[in-house]
C-alpha cells in the first residue's frame, strides 16, 4: 500500500494529518499488518493533554498490546468512538481510520517527523531485519 | 470410503457437552440424612436475604459429574504427557520427590495459626530455603512472600521506591529494554513509575551507549532480564550496572530465566541489586493451573530493611520466630508467609540435586536449547546469531514468503503431538518462534521435535495450505481467535 503524502509519519508507526493547528492521528498500514487482527483500541478522553513522543493509548491485537505514541503535543478534541465497536476498521482502512483529533500546541513540531517517502524507506529496513 | 463407526458412548477425544446439557429434572448426586437438629425458620432469620430460587443449576448424577470433569481434564496437554517447549515459561518436569516431601504429614497439615513453638520445622524450611537462594543469587537477604513472578517484580519495585524515598530522593522513571517480559512495564506502572523504553542493539543486547544517554538522576532503576527473552546473556552486564550505580540508580533483575545461570554465575556478583526468582520455573514447582507460583525477592544488604514483614529470625533462645519490628518494611505483600507448599517443593528439588546437580541442570538446559538451535538452523530463520543460553528464538521469515506465519506452524505442531512453542514473543522479533526445551528433555524427545518442525517446514514449501488449516487431530480445528477476542461470549446462559 502506498503511504499518503498528505501527512507525516513517526518511527513508532503513527500518521498525523494536520490542517492548520488541528490534526488527525492514526496508525499506519505497516503497523496494522504487523499487529494482526486488532481487537481493541483504548483512546484518551476529549480534553486530555498529550505530549509529543509520549503514549496516549493502546491498541490490542490477538498477538499483543502496543502503546500508541503522540506524534506531537496538544489537546485531544475528539476520539473515534466507532473503533470501540468496530476495531477491525483499523485493519481494513488504516489511513482512513483516524483514532483521535487534536489541537496542536506547535504545528512546527511536525517538521521533525518523516515524510511518506522516508517512512516507506524506514519500514522497508525494519521489515528486512 | 471411510465407514463411520457407530459408538455406544462418548470417547475422550470427542467433544463434551456442557454440564447443563446433561441435566434432567429431579436427578441428584446427593441425599441428606434426616434433620437431627431443631429446625429453624430461615425466612425469619434472613429476612429479604433468604433465597428460595437457586437459579438454573444442573441436575446430574454423581457418575455423570465424575465423567464430565474427567473427560474435560483429558483435554489438557501436560508436561507429564510430552514435551512442552513453551519459550520463556520454563515448563520443566516437576519431580515426584517434591510431591512426596510436600505430603509428609507434619508439613502438609501445618496451619499458619499454629504457635511458633510447634512450627519450628516449617520455619526451618523457610530459613534453609532462604539461605540457599541467597547463596545461589549472590545477594544478602531475601523474602519468600511474593506469590508469583510478577508479584515479586511489584515487591521489588516497592522496595526500590522505599529505598529512594529513604534517601530523600524519590525518583520517577524505570528503564526497560524492548526485549523485556510484558509484565515489567506493567509492574513499573503499577508501582507508580513512568516507563522509558531502552532499545536493543544488533546483537539482541541492551545498547549501552543509549543507556548512558538515558540514565539520569530521575531513573530509579533498570529492570533487566538476564539472559534476556532472546535467550541471550547480557555480556556487558558489568558496564550496565556501573552506569546505573554512577547515577544512584538500582539494577533490578527479572530472574525468570535464572535456570540458565544457577550454579554458574551469581547476579549479586555481576552488579544486580535485587531480583526475583520464579520457584515455579527455575526450581521445578508446578506451573499455572497446577501452581500456585512463588516469586521470592533477593536483595543487597542496603535494601534489607525494606523487605516485606514479618521476616523469619533466630531468637535469643535459639528458636525460630517471626519478627514484625521492621519500621522501614514495605509491609506484608501476601497473607501468612506466601505459598509455603512451593517452598517445600523447591527445597526438595534443590537438596535432591545438590550444588553439582543444579549446575548440571543449568548446563543441560543450555545444551538442549543449543541442540534444537543446531537442528533447526537452516529450516527456520535465526534473527540473532548471538550465542543461545536456555532458549532459542527463530522467526517465520522463510515461511512468511508462502503466507505461513508462526501461529500456523504452532497449530500444525499440535498434530505432531507437541505443545506449541511460544508464538509472536519477544516482540522485537517479528513472527517469533520461541523454543525452550529445559533440561528435562531427552535427546530422543528433542529429535522427534526437530523432525516435526523440519517436516512442517517442508510442508510449507510443498503444500502450505496443509499448515494453514491445521490442526486436524484435535476435537476442534482452527478456532477463530479474532472473533473470540472481538465478540467474546463470557458467560453461558440458558436462553442462548
Amino acid at each position: 500500500m502506498a503511504y499518503p503524502t498528505d501527512r507525516k509519519y513517526t518511527k513508532e508507526h503513527e500518521w498525523i494529518q494536520a490542517n492548520g493547528t488541528s490534526a488527525s492521528i492514526g496508525i499506519t498500514d505497516y503497523a496494522q499488518q504487523s499487529l494482526g487482527d486488532i481487537v481493541f483500541v483504548e483512546l484518551p478522553k476529549v480534553g486530555a493533554e498529550l505530549s509529543g513522543g509520549k503514549t496516549f493509548g493502546t491498541v490490542e491485537s490477538v498477538k499483543a498490546v502496543s502503546d500508541l505514541f503522540a506524534p506531537a503535543s496538544g489537546t485531544v478534541t475528539a476520539a473515534n468512538g466507532d473503533l470501540a465497536t468496530s476495531p477491525e476498521k483499523v485493519n481494513q482502512d488504516p489511513h482512513g481510520s483516524w483514532m483521535i483529533k487534536m489541537d496542536l500546541k506547535d504545528p512546527s513540531e511536525l517538521n521533525a517527523l518523516l515524510s511518506a517517502a522516508d517512512y516507506e524507506k524506514f519500514v522497508a529496513e525494519e521489515a528486512g531485519h | 470410503m471411510k465407514r463411520s463407526t457407530p459408538k455406544a458412548t462418548r470417547h475422550v477425544n470427542q467433544n463434551e457437552g456442557l454440564i447443563f446439557e446433561k441435566s434432567s429434572p429431579g436427578k441428584a448426586a446427593w441425599k441428606l440424612p434426616p434433620l437431627d437438629v431443631p429446625e429453624v425458620d430461615t425466612a425469619k432469620l434472613l429476612g429479604s436475604a433468604e433465597r428460595k430460587d437457586l437459579g438454573h443449576m444442573p441436575e446430574v448424577s454423581e457418575i455423570e459429574i465424575i465423567r464430565h470433569f474427567t473427560r474435560l481434564s483429558t483435554w489438557n496437554y501436560a508436561i507429564d504427557l510430552g514435551m512442552y517447549p513453551l519459550g520463556s515459561c520454563t515448563m520443566k518436569y516437576n519431580p515426584r520427590v517434591n510431591e512426596a516431601v510436600a505430603r509428609v504429614e507434619g508439613i502438609a497439615n501445618g496451619h499458619p495459626y499454629q504457635p511458633e513453638k510447634i512450627s519450628q520445622g516449617a520455619l526451618q524450611i523457610i530459613k534453609t530455603l532462604s539461605e540457599i537462594l541467597i547463596e545461589i543469587t549472590g545477594l544478602d537477604a531475601i523474602t519468600l512472600q511474593p506469590a508469583a513472578g510478577a508479584h515479586g517484580e511489584l515487591t521489588g519495585l516497592l522496595i526500590i521506591r522505599a529505598y529512594h524515598k529513604s534517601q530523600g530522593k524519590p525518583r520517577k522513571k524505570i528503564l526497560i529494554p524492548d526485549s523485556a517480559h510484558g509484565t515489567n512495564p506493567a509492574t513499573a506502572a503499577m508501582a507508580g513509575y513512568s516507563v522509558e523504553n531502552l532499545k536493543s542493539n544488533a546483537l539482541g543486547m541492551v545498547d549501552v551507549a543509549s543507556l548512558e544517554l538515558q540514565m539520569n538522576e530521575d531513573v530509579a532503576a533498570l529492570m533487566l532480564t538476564n539472559p534476556n527473552t532472546l535467550g541471550v546473556f547480557e555480556q556487558e552486564i558489568h558496564k550496565i550496572a556501573d552506569i546505573l550505580h554512577a547515577k544512584g540508580g538500582l539494577l533490578y533483575m527479572d530472574g525468570a530465566n535464572m535456570n540458565a545461570l544457577v550454579g554458574k554465575v551469581r547476579p549479586g556478583d555481576f552488579g544486580v541489586d535485587l531480583m526475583h526468582l520464579n520457584l515455579h520455573k527455575t526450581f521445578s514447582t508446578p506451573h499455572g493451573g497446577g501452581g500456585p507460583g512463588s516469586g521470592p525477592v533477593a536483595v543487597r544488604k542496603v535494601l534489607e530493611p525494606f523487605l516485606p514483614k514479618p521476616v523469619v529470625v533466630t531468637k535469643p533462645d535459639g528458636t525460630l520466630g517471626f519478627d514484625y519490628q521492621r519500621p522501614q518494611s514495605i509491609g506484608r505483600v501476601r497473607a501468612f508467609y506466601g505459598n509455603f507448599g512451593m517452598f517445600v517443593r523447591a527445597l526438595a528439588y534443590i537438596q535432591a540435586n545438590g550444588p553439582d546437580g543444579l549446575r548440571q541442570t543449568t548446563e543441560d538446559a543450555v545444551l538442549n536449547a543449543n541442540y534444537i538451535r543446531k537442528g533447526l538452523e537452516g529450516s527456520y530463520d535465526l534473527p540473532y546469531a548471538t550465542p543461545t543460553m536456555h532458549e532459542v528464538v527463530f522467526s517465520d521469515k522463510l515461511q512468511a514468503k508462502k503466507g505461513v506465519r508462526t501461529m500456523d506452524i504452532a497449530k500444525r505442531l499440535i498434530d505432531y503431538g507437541f505443545h506449541p512453542y511460544t508464538t509472536a514473543f519477544p516482540l522485537i522479533v517479528p513472527g517469533a518462534l520461541m523454543i525452550e526445551p529445559t533440561e528435562s528433555e531427552s535427546k530422543e524427545e528433542m529429535d522427534l521435535f526437530v523432525d516435526a518442525m523440519k517436516s512442517i517446514a517442508a510442508e510449507v514449501e510443498e503444500e502450505p495450505q496443509t499448515v494453514l488449516d491445521a490442526p486436524y487431530s484435535t476435537r476442534v480445528s482452527r478456532l477463530d481467535e479474532t472473533a473470540a477476542a472481538r465478540k467474546p461470549v463470557l458467560r453461558w446462559s440458558p436462553n442462548v
